[in-house]
């Protein structure tokens, strides 16, 4: 799996960020999203895949190599 | 002519918006929104205006429409589904598009991050524990919305943005005639002028005075050129009311539900894992729903949807309540579950605007509904169900009082 994240989409609500910590973090100065590790193995796929589902702004991208 | 006025307008059939709840169910959506949505995703009301929007009751189409940037939350734009005829836009980037929206949300982000706000879950877990002291060595019974529900989420508020608690009463009453969907316009206006000239009287005070909280990094935009002082203002109103009404509904209107559920209430009093309390919370938020007046945006092109063509220019109103009860994105969706997993409810809408304020609203949540059944195990409700004061009037849903006993 990979992940890519989209900065300018991105609101900030942190919802990446409570379902998968290992995966996304969040800028200090504006709550923008940090991606931590842009290929999670298992058992992170899961949180990633309803992380990307439930981002308000879609700026969370996963394709499968 | 009377042939032409029947063809053009078959209203018999188009409800009116707001919609009443039923008798007796105060914990449901209105009965015609769900009606509606087994018609279609997209069908049409009719607001007090005597306009038609687009109803969109399901919560995939709320979703895509409301992530959609061919979709406006700008309230000048004609065709704006307004819910008065005030259409000046007085409370911060709630109504505004990107980029402009992005660029002043994005300033204030910085204190709503998970991070921060794990941080701030001690300081708030204090904060309840002293009022729940406090109710304890007082009279019982009590209103737990005066003495508990609305103090929790102002003192707060108050600590993040730097606003002096003492001034609660004053900022409470001007919030509570801003979204009450009966006052007028005037009386609207009014009190958003109060605020406002309140915040920018805080922001100024921060330009001479600045310290540690959200107004005073604000003031040094002003004071760097960055922001013009009267919009300082605003984005300080917006985060006053939205940071403290909200939340004090979910936690009394949250109360009262599991009043109705005590085996549910037993769960959560009784547990240990954060996880459970953590999706009580998601669950209380979708079941309850409590920003009822339906999320409002203008189409700014043409966009085809189910089958459907919403032109530019048209009204959209989406009321997340109904989506949240969707029974294609939840099973048996009004039955209220704290063990389900409802993480990917619309409570907190969807898109660019979805609530800032979220992560500080769970945790806030989280810790209550974690604290106040287990310190006040014999918490019932004083009176009668019927004779509690539902918020049918307010844009956010909740109970005016509720009197516990303990
Ligand atoms: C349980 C409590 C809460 C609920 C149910 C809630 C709900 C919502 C909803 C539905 C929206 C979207 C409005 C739209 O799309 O038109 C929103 C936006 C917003 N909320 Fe909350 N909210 C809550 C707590 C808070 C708190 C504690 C704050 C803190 C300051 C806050 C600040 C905001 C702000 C600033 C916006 C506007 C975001 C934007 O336009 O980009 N909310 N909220
Ligand atoms: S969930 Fe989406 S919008 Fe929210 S912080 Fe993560 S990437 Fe950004």
């Amino acid at each position: 799996m990979k992940v890519t994240v989209d900065e300018d989409k991105c609101c900030g609500a942190g919802q990446c960020v409570l379902l998968a910590p290992e995966v996304f973090d969040q800028r200090d100065d504006d709550g923008i999203v940090v991606l931590l590790d842009a290929e999670p193995r298992e058992p992170l796929q899961a949180s990633v895949r309803e992380a990307a589902d439930v981002c308000p702004a879609a700026a969370i991208r996963l394709s499968t190599p | 002519m009377t042939e032409t006025l029947s063809s053009d307008e078959p209203q018999a059939g188009i409800p009116e918006y707001p919609m009443r709840r039923a008798q007796g169910c105060p914990f449901d959506p209105p009965p015609t929104l769900r009606d509606e949505q087994e018609k279609g995703p997209l069908t049409k009301v009719r607001l007090w205006d005597g306009s038609r929007p687009w109803l969109v009751t399901r919560y995939a189409e709320q979703r895509a429409l409301l992530a959609d940037p061919r979709v406006s939350a700008d309230i000048t734009r004609p065709g704006y589904p307004s819910q008065s005829s005030s259409r000046s836009n007085s409370i911060g980037f709630i109504l505004m598009d990107d980029p402009e929206h992005a660029r002043l949300r994005r300033m204030v982000t910085a204190p709503f991050t998970i991070k921060r706000t794990e941080a701030l879950r001690p300081r708030v877990q204090q904060i309840v524990d002293d009022l729940i002291d406090d109710m304890l060595a007082g009279p019982n019974p009590v209103d737990l919305v005066e003495s508990f529900a609305l103090p929790v989420p102002s003192l707060v508020i108050c600590d993040l943005l730097g606003v002096p608690y003492a001034d609660h009463d004053f900022f409470q009453d001007n919030s509570k005639t801003i979204i009450n969907r009966d006052s007028t316009d005037e009386q609207r206006a009014g009190a958003l002028g109060r605020l406002a000239e309140y915040l920018d009287r805080l922001v100024g005070e921060k330009l001479d005075r600045p310290s540690e909280d959200l107004l005073s990094q604000l003031a040094a935009r002003v004071g760097a050129g960055e922001l013009p002082r009267g919009e300082a203002a605003r984005i300080g109103v917006l985060l006053l009311i939205a940071g403290h009404e909200t939340t004090a509904n979910m936690i009394a209107l949250g109360t009262l539900a599991l009043l109705q559920h005590p085996e549910q209430l037993t769960a959560l009093r009784e547990t240990q894992d954060p996880k459970l309390v953590a999706g009580a919370v998601e669950e209380l938020l979708r079941y309850l729903h409590i920003t009822h007046s339906g999320r409002r945006r203008v189409a700014l092109e043409d966009i085809e949807i189910a089958g459907q063509v919403i032109r530019a220019g048209d009204g959209l109103i989406l009321p997340n309540d109904i989506g949240n009860r969707d029974p294609r994105a939840f099973s048996d969706p009004d039955r209220l579950d704290i063990h389900r997993d409802a993480r990917h409810h619309v409570a907190f809408g969807f898109g660019v605007h979805q609530c800032l304020g979220q992560p500080l609203a769970r945790m806030e949540l989280q810790v209550v509904y974690s604290t106040l059944y287990r310190r006040m195990p014999t918490l019932r409700l004083a009176g009668a169900l019927e004779d509690i004061p539902f918020k049918h009037d307010g844009s956010v849903y909740g109970v005016y009082e509720l009197p516990v006993a303990w």
